[in-house]
């Protein structure tokens, strides 16, 4: 996760608060969705940006995962292409376990 | 698991889209669907 973006996601969850806000991603793979997603729950694992040593503990998803929440007319114009050549799977997984490993709450 | 809608009402939406995967902007018009505020909307790219 870049250090610019570090930096908005820790002053956006300080100025309203880590309850009320939701980081929602689009990576293209596990790995790098699972990273981000580690990022803004523990903090940063690369010791590199303004989140290291920082669990901001915030909710994240992929949005994958909220696509039966999602207007379908949009989801289809928006999203379904790049779901057919991604592993929404792996994907999916990867934020699943990121979470129940990370957040206790 | 699905996510309940509501979850969204109130809350305030960061998103991190991905230049190789799903890019902000998309990802923000489908959140415009389920509600909330976005706050901020950007775009990685992982090389």
């Amino acid at each position: 996760m870049d250090m610019a973006n570090q930096a908005r996601i820790k002053e956006i969850a300080e100025k309203y608060g880590r309850e009320n806000v939701v980081v929602v991603l689009g990576g293209a793979e596990a790995e790098s969705a699972g990273l981000t997603a580690e990022t803004v729950i523990a903090g940063d694992p690369t010791y590199a940006g303004p989140l290291t040593n920082i669990a901001l503990k915030l909710s994240v998803y992929h949005i994958f995962e909220l696509k039966d929440i999602i207007d379908p007319e949009i989801y289809e114009d928006q999203i379904s292409m790049m779901e057919m050549v991604l592993d929404v799977d792996a994907i999916i997984a990867e934020m699943r376990n990121i979470r129940d490993e990370l957040m206790d709450d | 698991m699905t996510i309940d809608k509501s979850f969204f009402a109130d809350k305030k939406i960061c998103v991190l889209g991905d230049r190789d995967g799903i890019p902000g902007p998309a990802i923000a018009e489908c959140m415009k669907t389920i509600g909330g505020e976005i706050v901020f909307t950007s775009t990685e790219c992982f090389v």
